[in-house]
């Protein structure tokens, strides 16, 4: 199993997912400059957190303008499942993907702090090893991280099962404390939290089990075994 | 064809809160001696230089990249569009 991490100038969480993919996972990663094309027979695509153009404009928004985000539109169109974290979950919005608008937190301080996350949607590729409303202990960092959506907006994600993760309790004042949402397919997810950061017990304080079952989740959707 | 100077100005819709023009407003300004001041909302202002043949069609331009590359958010933001003479 093939998985791309997009890299775009500014990019800094890219390392991290490629460690976690390999060295964790041991899945096979490979980095992709915002500038080339995607190979066809990827098989998974994540877009790393970081700063990308320096939240220049407003975060993700030239860099939902590179070229590999047509290859990433196809690809979500095919039904390839599509990871964006915090950064990468700003470009997915702002490149059209989902649904949706990250706006500076309510407190406008960057929040860099542990948070816990409701599972609400056990049916996408990144969370079919969850039981609904399971808990996972996750890192925040982030200055623009409030999720916005319009009341009816919300009643369709809700409908239509969109929301995949919320947090438990108000962190940055988003719309139904929403932490993360896919498409209405729902191969392609958004979080502001890092998974990242989370899945290794030597950085985790709390638990990385449900952190890792991200990850576990794409593998069994995959059909990897490890 | 001439040269115009155009603001865009990028503001968060009614309704959309704006944290920072709130915090401006009851923390610095009403604990001032400025009473009178009841709103403030911050916004974003990008200024281009660009040449076209009249005002009309450096605006209807300018619009259009606005909205082409998204320079502002359509879910919450909108633009106001001011020409004038370079």
């Amino acid at each position: 199993m093939k998985v791309g991490v997009v890299v775009f100038p500014g990019s800094n969480c890219d390392r991290d997912m490629y460690h976690v993919l390999t060295d964790v996972f041991n899945l096979d990663a490979q980095y992709y400059w915002h500038e080339k094309s995607l190979p066809k027979n990827i098989d998974a695509v994540i877009l790393p957190g970081g700063f990308s153009y320096g939240d220049r404009l407003r975060a993700g928004v030239i860099a939902a303008h590179s070229p590999i985000i047509k290859d990433i539109q196809k690809m979500a169109e095919k039904g390839i499942p599509i990871l964006g974290v915090c950064n990468g979950f700003q470009i997915l919005v702002e490149s059209g993907l989902l649904p949706g608008v990250l706006l500076k937190n309510e407190s406008l301080n960057f929040m860099c702090e542990w948070t816990n996350l409701i599972v609400e949607n056990n049916k996408t590729p990144f969370t079919n090893q969850f039981k609904l409303h399971d808990r996972i202990p996750i890192p925040i960092a982030n200055g623009e991280g409030r999720y916005y959506v319009d009341d009816d907006t919300l009643k369709q994600l809700k409908k239509k099962n969109q929301i995949v993760f919320r947090y438990s309790q108000v962190v940055n004042g988003s719309s139904n404390r929403i932490a993360g949402v896919c498409n209405q397919a729902g191969n392609v997810v958004g979080m502001m939290p890092h998974p990242e950061r989370a899945v290794e017990s030597e950085i985790n304080p709390v638990d990385n089990k449900p952190s890792s079952l991200i990850f576990e989740s794409l593998m069994v959707k995959m059909g990897v075994v490890n | 064809m001439a040269t115009f100077n155009v603001q865009v100005t990028i503001e968060n819709k009614p309704g959309i809160s704006d944290p920072e023009g709130d915090t401006i407003l009851n923390d610095l300004v009403l604990k001032g001696t400025h009473k009178t001041v009841s709103k403030i909302k911050t916004a974003k202002m990008l200024k281009f230089t660009i040449k076209e043949k009249n005002k009309k069609t450096a605006e209807s331009k300018i619009q259009e990249i606005c909205d082409e590359l998204r320079i502002y958010n359509p879910v919450v933001s909108k633009i106001t569009v001011a020409v004038f003479d370079a």
